[in-house]
Order: structure tokens, then C-alpha cells, then sequence
């Protein structure tokens, strides 16, 4: 009886899951992770934020009010040329995340530069929607279509304007401080908010405007 | 113990949005993104072919749309985000199935609530009526 006692204790202090886990031994995780880690679960939430608004639309798409409904208003064409420019724009991206681990000062700042000039093409197509949209009098205050549509839209488009202005900043500090760690960290984060953005605007081209001129 | 001194480096997470690669350089990196950049702009212009065309039966186009985005996003998510099954992604994975459950929540409940109340609603017209 006793040996066995003895065994089972032996045994508790070799769970091999946790041994072999390496969390044992080592502390905390390092802080790209962390931080890695900590900026992911903002995506998410930011995310979830989107769905309520995906939520809103999809409640309100039949809501026109006796106003023009999408498949009056969308132009396909324009949109797809949106969808490549963000799609290219997530390439070059992850084009500069790769320069800046290889610590490729010009090919960091070219592809952001890329980035950057795509992000901006994007932008100017939305607002230019946006415009012709308010001028036809179909403005977010004609119907609740309409303003559910501007403030899904808008709100990936004001996503985008603000990764731009972080675009920015990274390279500045980058030619500022060069590719020191949290610099590195900032990367990181600002590449993980750049392709969310990509992967919310799959759902804004499918839902809205693909499933909004095919119904 | 020496068993779990061997498997430590093997227990280090991965940030999310960060790399594994066994001993590929630059090269094998821009290769991964290039094979995502082909795959969503093949997804996408399906998508926009499918929205347009007569070619398919017209009640299935909503369905292969949805479809169509969703794995589109499977390859953003494994080639820009690098989110994968391996064990040194399994917090990441995590967060972002819980992630997936609340927007499913959130999307499905409000269609399901909103749908449910218009069905139960009494005509316009009878409404007026009652209020004369």
C-alpha cells in the first residue's frame, strides 16, 4: 500500500503533459506573442462589431422605403476592381512583413509603399461611390437599406483609412528607428489588421453588392 | 525529464500572424503568399462569374456565393494570417473559433428573431383598420 503511494506521488511530480508542455519551465510567453496574441483578440472583437453590422444590413435589405434598391444602384464593375486592388494590396503586405524579418530596409518600405498606394486607390473609388450615390439622391437618410448600407460600408472604409494612417507610421519609424523589436512588434499587428480587413471585405462583396444585385 | 527537456522547443506558441517554417528561407515564404494570391483571386472571380452568369441554376447562385466567400476567407486566414492546426497555433485557433461562434450568434440569431417576428406579424392593412 504504501509503495503504491509512493508511486502515484512520484508520478505527480512527472506529469509528462505538463513537462513536456515547456510552459513549465520558461515563464511567461515572449513578448511578440503576447502582444501577437493580445492584437488577435481585438481583430476578433472587431469582427464580432462587424457582424452586428452584417446583422443590421441583412435585417434591413427589403427596407427601401419606395427608394432605389441595390440592384439599382450597384455598379459590379467598379467593385470588382475594389476587391483586386484590396487583394493585391493584402499580397504586398505580407510582401513587407516578409522584408521586414529579413531586415530589407527598401523592400519594406517599397511594398508598404505599394500597400499604401493600393489602400488610397481603394479609398478613392468608395468615396467616389459614395458621392455619386448621394448625389442620385439615394444618400444613407433615404431609407433604412440606405443607411444600414453606408454604415456597413463606411465603417470598413473608415477601417481602412485608419490602417493607412498606420501604414504610414510604421514606415516612418522604421526609417526613424529601424527594425528594432517592438517595431518588429508593430508590424506584426499592423499586417494582422490589414488582412482582417481584407477578409471583412470578402463578406462586404458577397453580401452586399454580389448578393444585393443578384436577389 | 529528459523527455520533456526535448519536447520544450516543440511547446513554444506562435504569434498569430507569424510563420512556421522548417528551414525555408524568403524564397518558400513569398512562394506561400503567391499560392494565396492565386487561390483568393481564383475564389473571387468565380464569385463575380457566378453573380453575373445565366449558365447555373439561378436559386443555387445566393447559396455558392456564401460558399465561395467562406473559402475565400479558409485562405486568408491559412495564407496571409498563417493560422494553422498545428499545436504551436492552438491558442490562436481557439480565440478564433470562439470568435466565429458569437459572430454566428449574433448574424443567425438576429435573421432568426427579426424573420420570425415579421412572419408573426398581423397585415399592415388589418393594422390600420383596427386603429380607425
Amino acid at each position: 500500500m504504501a509503495g503504491v503511494v509512493a508511486d502515484s506521488r512520484s508520478n505527480l511530480h512527472q506529469l509528462p503533459s505538463i513537462a513536456a508542455s515547456g510552459a513549465a519551465h520558461s515563464g511567461p510567453a515572449p513578448e511578440r506573442i503576447v502582444t501577437g496574441y493580445g492584437f488577435w483578440i481585438f481583430i476578433l472583437s472587431d469582427m464580432v462589431m462587424f457582424s452586428a453590422f452584417f446583422a443590421t444590413y441583412a435585417v434591413l435589405v427589403g427596407q427601401t422605403a419606395g427608394g432605389p434598391s441595390g440592384r439599382e444602384l450597384f455598379n459590379l464593375h467598379n467593385v470588382a476592381i475594389e476587391t483586386g486592388l484590396l487583394l493585391v494590396s493584402s499580397f504586398t503586405c505580407g510582401l513587407a512583413t516578409i522584408a521586414a524579418d529579413a531586415r530589407r530596409t527598401v523592400w519594406f518600405q517599397a511594398a508598404m509603399a505599394v500597400t499604401c498606394a493600393l489602400g488610397l486607390g481603394f479609398l478613392a473609388i468608395e468615396a467616389s461611390e459614395f458621392a455619386s450615390l448621394v448625389a442620385r439622391g439615394a444618400g444613407p437618410t433615404r431609407s433604412a437599406f440606405l443607411s444600414a448600407f453606408f454604415t456597413l460600408v463606411g465603417c470598413h472604409g473608415l477601417h481602412v483609412s485608419a490602417g493607412i494612417l498606420w501604414l504610414l507610421t510604421m514606415m516612418a519609424q522604421v526609417a526613424a528607428k529601424g527594425f528594432r523589436a517592438d517595431i518588429l512588434r508593430r508590424i506584426l499587428c499592423f499586417a494582422l489588421f490589414w488582412h482582417a480587413l481584407d477578409i471583412i471585405w470578402i463578406a462586404v462583396f458577397t453580401v452586399v453588392y454580389l448578393l444585393g444585385s443578384a436577389a | 525529464m529528459s523527455n520533456g527537456h526535448e519536447q520544450a522547443g516543440a511547446g513554444i506558441d506562435l504569434a498569430p500572424g507569424d510563420e512556421h517554417i522548417e528551414g525555408g528561407g524568403t524564397g518558400l515564404r513569398v512562394l506561400g503568399y503567391l499560392a494565396g494570391l492565386g487561390l483568393a483571386a481564383l475564389l473571387t472571380a468565380t464569385s463575380f462569374f457566378v453573380a453575373g452568369t445565366d449558365l447555373v441554376w439561378q436559386p443555387s447562385i445566393p447559396v455558392a456565393l456564401v460558399v465561395l466567400a467562406i473559402a475565400q476567407m479558409g485562405v486568408h486566414l491559412v495564407f496571409f494570417l498563417h493560422i494553422t492546426t498545428e499545436p504551436d497555433n492552438t491558442n490562436n485557433v481557439l480565440a478564433l473559433a470562439f470568435g466565429i461562434l458569437i459572430v454566428t450568434l449574433v448574424i443567425g440569431g438576429s435573421l432568426w428573431i427579426m424573420a420570425n417576428l415579421n412572419h408573426n406579424m398581423m397585415p399592415m392593412d388589418r393594422i390600420m383598420q383596427m386603429q380607425r
